[in-house]
């Protein structure tokens, strides 16, 4: 039955938008992180989907993954702050590129995906359940 | 009588395989909505619906099932899914910049009617399940 698959193919786009809430999260606990424990500071990371065939599914119904998670190489916020432990002999400090607004963006675009995937898992869900009692 | 049995039931049994199969087509643009250049695909129901039930001719071809292949020497298998439909590509009503054309709120609404459609044929399915036994009951 292909439903089966339908229902498979909502599975992958939760993991892959559950995958994206947690690079979010990182990023967002990190956003203030002035020098992580190697001396470097954080740079954002963003998480790039991929269209992919699950094994056993039509060619055309593709399901989505993780394809990568891509480290922004933009430059770090520099902040005067002389009176900072950490700031440099100029007085200013190095933070991480996290664009905090951005983030929010990122984390509510992928809590409605998550929303409509598992909407559509339940739906499925419920035409399964109703066609293995057919006849009945 | 077998045969007679199985025509009764085959129009609203290809209806309901392609209400699956769409139902598999558009869960997949939903789960893609925002993978750069994936193409929001669909099917034509009413048109795969008479090529199914042979009362049109036959405009696609069934959807190809590969075997994973993880070792050099494995045989590519493959098979088809379902019954033959013809692809097509949604036209987008607005462009993304990352070459993706699903509209989320289109394919919802595809999505909520497809599977409305799909319960629809199952009642009737069963309807006429129903109505076969009572038939075979001779009290």
């Amino acid at each position: 039955m292909s439903l089966n698959k339908a229902f498979e193919i909502a599975n992958t786009a939760l993991t892959a938008n559950s995958q994206r809430l947690s690079t979010v999260a990182s990023n967002m606990a990190n956003a203030e992180s002035v020098a992580g424990p190697d001396g470097e500071v954080y740079r954002g990371r963003k998480v790039v989907f991929e269209a992919f065939s699950l094994p056993g599914s039509a060619k055309d119904a593709k399901a989505v993954r993780v394809k990568e998670v891509v480290t922004d190489s933009a430059p770090g916020k520099r902040v005067y702050d002389p009176k900072h432990p950490l700031a440099d002999a100029d007085g200013y400090l190095t933070m991480p590129n996290v664009e905090v607004v951005d983030e929010m963006v990122d984390m509510i675009a992928a809590s409605r995906a998550y929303q409509t995937n598992v909407e559509i898992m339940n739906t499925t869900k419920t035409l399964m359940q109703k066609a293995i009692t057919l006849g009945t | 009588m077998i045969g007679r049995i199985n025509d009764e039931f085959n129009f609203n049994a290809q209806a309901l395989q392609l209400r699956s199969q769409r139902q598999e087509v558009l869960t997949a643009n939903l789960a893609n909505a925002e993978t750069p250049n994936y193409k929001a695909r669909d099917f034509d129901f009413s048109t795969a619906l008479k090529e199914a039930t042979g009362g049109g001719k036959a405009i696609g071809s069934a959807m190809t099932v590969s075997l994973a292949r993880t070792q050099t020497g494995h045989i590519a298998g493959s098979s088809t899914a379902g019954l033959p439909v013809a692809m097509l590509y949604r036209t987008p009503t607005q462009d993304a910049i990352d070459g993706n054309t699903v509209d989320p709120d289109l394919e919802r609404g595809q999505f909520a009617e497809n599977a409305l459609r799909y319960d629809a044929s199952l009642r009737m399915l069963s309807g006429q399940i129903r109505t076969m036994q009572t038939v075979m009951q001779n009290n």
